[in-house]
């Protein structure tokens, strides 16, 4: 029953926050709404007995891609009067468009959710089931080289997102590490020839 | 009255609609139009954990596991190119991205 009550609880914070990032004027506020969006979902996974995949939404999304939003948004200097700007003009089409998926949606879940546990009570798991050893022992398996594309995935990200942003400014005092190996010793020392001056 | 599995695919069919919606809202913010993204992936994600949990099968965490990979890597690449194009242009304006018009 509690978990009923905290189930309609979590779904309506999280559809308000999604209503409100679709709809704030500022990207700023867009950007901590998506924050609740992902918090109110993480706790209705952790509903889902989706421990492991909770804590990593909060983590990644949470602590490192909002973070990463709202540094951006806060870098770019958005005039956000033009930015609104064909909001309302284009609310008709956004309305009918959703309203066609919705039917779409409704008609799958409601009418073709045949062989599907559609509604099913949820078994409680005991207390010693895991799902992050669960979800270990298939990804570690069953899964590895996803698991490693995934790895390289996000390598590559990190090196085109770095290489994209990084910029080169003339006049700036940099080191050029090239130049720097490439050095020979007559580059740097002159060796001369010259008599004694003592006694 | 328990929660089923009709619930969790029904808040997860709202929350894809919104999503799409803001897409058609804010279809000149190019900074909201990822962030609607990031709402359809989630929308996604809650499907695959209902599955994996209501079918009582680990491997939809795997899906979502990776979505959210990959969803990390879009943001950032896509807040990267973002960047990128305000420096050039100055505007982050879909409709001002006409460079390659003929």
């Amino acid at each position: 029953m509690f978990t009923t009550f905290l189930f309609y609880a979590l779904s309506t914070v999280l559809l308000a926050a999604a209503i409100g990032v679709i709809t704030a004027r500022n990207p700023v506020y867009a950007a901590l709404f998506l924050i609740l969006a992902f918090v109110a979902s993480a706790v209705l996974w952790l509903l889902l007995e989706a421990e492991f995949l909770a804590i990593v939404l909060v983590l990644v999304y949470v602590g490192a891609v909002m973070v990463l939003f709202l540094f951006v948004v806060m870098m770019l200097d958005i005039n956000v009067t033009t930015m609104r700007e064909g909001f309302l003009r284009y609310a008709p089409v956004g309305a009918i468009v959703a309203g066609i998926i919705v039917l779409e949606l409704a008609y799958v879940i409601w009418f073709r959710s045949d062989g599907l546990p559609v509604g099913a009570q949820l078994v409680p798991r005991d207390g010693a089931y895991s799902s992050t050893e669960e979800l270990g022992k298939v990804l570690y398996t069953q899964y590895l080289y996803p698991f490693e594309l995934a790895g390289m995935l996000l390598l590559l990200a990190i090196v085109a997102a770095i290489l994209l942003t990084m910029r080169h400014r003339p006049g700036l005092k940099v080191q050029d590490v090239a130049e720097q190996v490439k050095v020979q010793r007559g580059d740097r020392v002159r060796m001369v020839q010259m008599k004694s001056e003592s006694e | 009255m328990m929660v089923t599995l009709s619930h969790y695919l029904t808040l997860s069919a709202l929350l894809f609609t919104i999503s799409i919606a803001g897409i058609f809202l804010n279809r000149k913010n190019v900074i909201v139009l990822l962030m609607c993204v990031e709402l359809l992936l989630l929308a996604v994600n809650f499907n695959f954990i209902a599955f994996s949990r209501y079918l009582d099968d680990p491997a939809g965490q795997v899906f979502v596991f990776f979505i959210l990979t990959v969803a990390a890597a879009e943001s950032a690449i896509g807040l990267a190119i973002l960047v990128v194009l305000f420096r050039s242009r100055r505007s982050i304006n879909v409709q001002e991205l006409d460079v390659l018009k003929g």
